[in-house]
């Protein structure tokens, strides 16, 4: 069981006031708090060891550089893949997702085949397969969600076909917290020849996540919904794969050698080794150097812990909503498939009214579509109020929560 | 004539399908610019100052005691600003 209080005097942040209330920060799922000790190690790598990693001989430079590598172990090691060869840094999981679709799809696809999404995903896990199904005339198919948001895995496997070859799918929906059976996606997938790319933005901060054990062969991941920075996030390949594959973008590192042959007046490049093809230019150290703290910091706790406090809180926080006059809570309430994310709105208000009037009780939540339009076209919706939980959150958090949703209830 | 700029920190509109605007008026003008739509407007209900019902002419708009406002059915800028202009003279 983790200790909420205890965990809360990591994170300066929480000791401030709203509109004269304490914080209660509720929105989890946009983006995390972060603890003192990722502060530090972002704050004594600029005082201590900056500079740039790789290809230098002076002090910092190899320190810096050792950070870096670090960082990529680390964050292996914490999702079980083989190694840093297998984990590349990007800036989010957007980019991560990009990387796939410009990296592999669009060398690999062409007219005939498709990409199966589904109607849950982040834009994130839609728009860069549409954008490259408009490059090379592959389709993008949707298979369908239930009722109550959960994926409708007979419209998923109904879809899938010799011609799918990318399958798409997020592990844990960002607007209804529903925790899709990635293994049984990833198998089918397989069956098929697909490629299965998992959207683990909502997961790997949650619930213990192992690429072997889920047989993935891309995880995308962001760094700060894990208690990381912005700016760095992470794609996880198979090393055979992103050995096949040619880079996503040029530049700087991620080369092996540029030579201008004279003769054919043209330069000869060969790439470098994984995952630094990946990664051209100059990296976001001190993004990586807070990663790996944030990491460590999730380790120390256990995620089997962090999931348990994010059910329990769950748990506690939905019959007590649904008990609010007026107040409705969209997609399951079975906390076995679901994370700490609820969606829900209050009668005769807009979403962003529920968040406004939270606001001014110094409480976080997000309104909108949540980067999720097709999820809410599903639903019916023209939008959500979403509160979602993280280790640092408490029942007496949600208790006030529920007394200020009780008051605009009234309204 | 009354300079929004002098008032208004930030508009954003909504996202999701009601297309609506907020308006963050700026901390240390939020308590005068609240009074002065409060005095102006016409107050269709409240809880406790915190939010505010209002109509205005053709619009209504929700008033909040933090010092933000929203604001449905604009269909553009120029229109948010003469309504914010009338609002805050």
């Amino acid at each position: 069981m983790l200790d909420a209080s205890k965990i809360r005097e990591d994170f300066p942040i929480l000791k401030r006031r709203v509109n004269d209330n304490p914080l209660i920060y509720f929105d989890n799922a946009a983006t995390s708090q972060k603890p003192r000790q990722v502060i530090d190690a972002i704050r004594d790598f600029y005082e201590n060891h900056n500079a740039g990693v790789h290809r230098a001989v002076h002090t910092l430079s190899q320190e810096a550089t050792e950070l870096y590598e670090s960082a990529h172990d680390e964050v292996a090691g914490f999702i079980n893949a083989n190694g840093m060869e297998e984990t590349v840094f990007v800036r989010g999981t957007t980019e991560a997702i990009n990387l796939v679709a410009y990296a592999w799809g669009l060398r690999n696809l062409k007219r005939g085949d498709e990409v199966l999404v589904s109607l849950m995903e982040h834009h994130s896990n839609i728009v860069p397969w549409e954008m490259i199904s408009g490059l090379t005339k592959a389709k993008v198919k949707y298979c369908e969600i239930h009722e109550d948001g959960t994926l409708n895995y007979e419209s998923f496997e109904n879809k899938m076909s010799a011609k799918t070859r990318v399958v798409s799918i997020s592990h844990v929906s960002n607007v209804t917290g529903i925790v899709n059976d990635v293994k049984r996606v990833v198998r089918v997938a397989h069956e098929n020849g697909a490629l299965a790319v998992i959207d683990g933005a909502q997961s790997v901060p949650h619930i213990p996540v192992d690429v072997k054990d889920l047989d993935v062969d891309f995880l995308a991941f962001s760094g700060h919904k894990m208690l990381g920075p912005t700016g760095i996030g992470v794609l996880y390949g198979k090393k055979d794969i992103l050995e096949r594959m040619e880079p996503f973008q040029g530049g700087g590192g991620m080369i092996r050698e540029v030579s201008f042959d004279p003769r054919k007046k043209m330069c000869s490049i060969s790439w470098n080794t994984l995952p630094w093809k990946f990664e051209a230019g100059t990296p976001n150290v001190s993004g990586a150097v807070g990663l790996m703290e944030a990491v460590r910091y999730l380790k120390r706790l256990g995620m089997r812990n962090v999931r348990i406090h994010e059910e329990m809180l769950t748990k506690y926080a939905l019959p007590r909503i649904k008990n609010v006059e007026k107040a409705r809570i969209f997609g399951t309430e079975d906390t076995s498939v679901k994370c700490g994310i609820i969606p829900f709105g209050i009668e005769g208000l807009s979403s962003h009214d529920v968040a406004l009037f939270l606001d001014n009780y110094g409480i976080m939540v997000r309104s909108g579509f949540h980067c999720a339009q097709p999820l809410h076209e599903v639903f019916k919706l023209s939008s959500t109020a979403r509160a979602s939980f993280y280790i640092y959150n408490t029942r007496e958090e949600i208790d006030r929560f529920i007394e200020v949703l009780k008051e605009i209830g009234r309204f | 004539m009354v300079s929004l700029e002098d008032y208004v920190a930030r508009t954003e509109g909504t996202c999701g399908k009601e297309q609506d605007i907020i308006v963050m008026f700026k901390f240390e003008k939020k308590d005068e610019a609240v009074k002065k739509i409060l005095a102006k407007a016409t107050m269709k209900k409240s809880i406790a100052g915190i939010i505010s019902e209002l109509t205005f002419g053709k619009y209504s708009f929700r008033l909040y005691g933090s010092g933000k406002a929203i604001f449905r059915d604009l269909q553009n800028k120029e229109e948010l600003n003469a309504l914010l202009s009338d609002l805050l003279s």
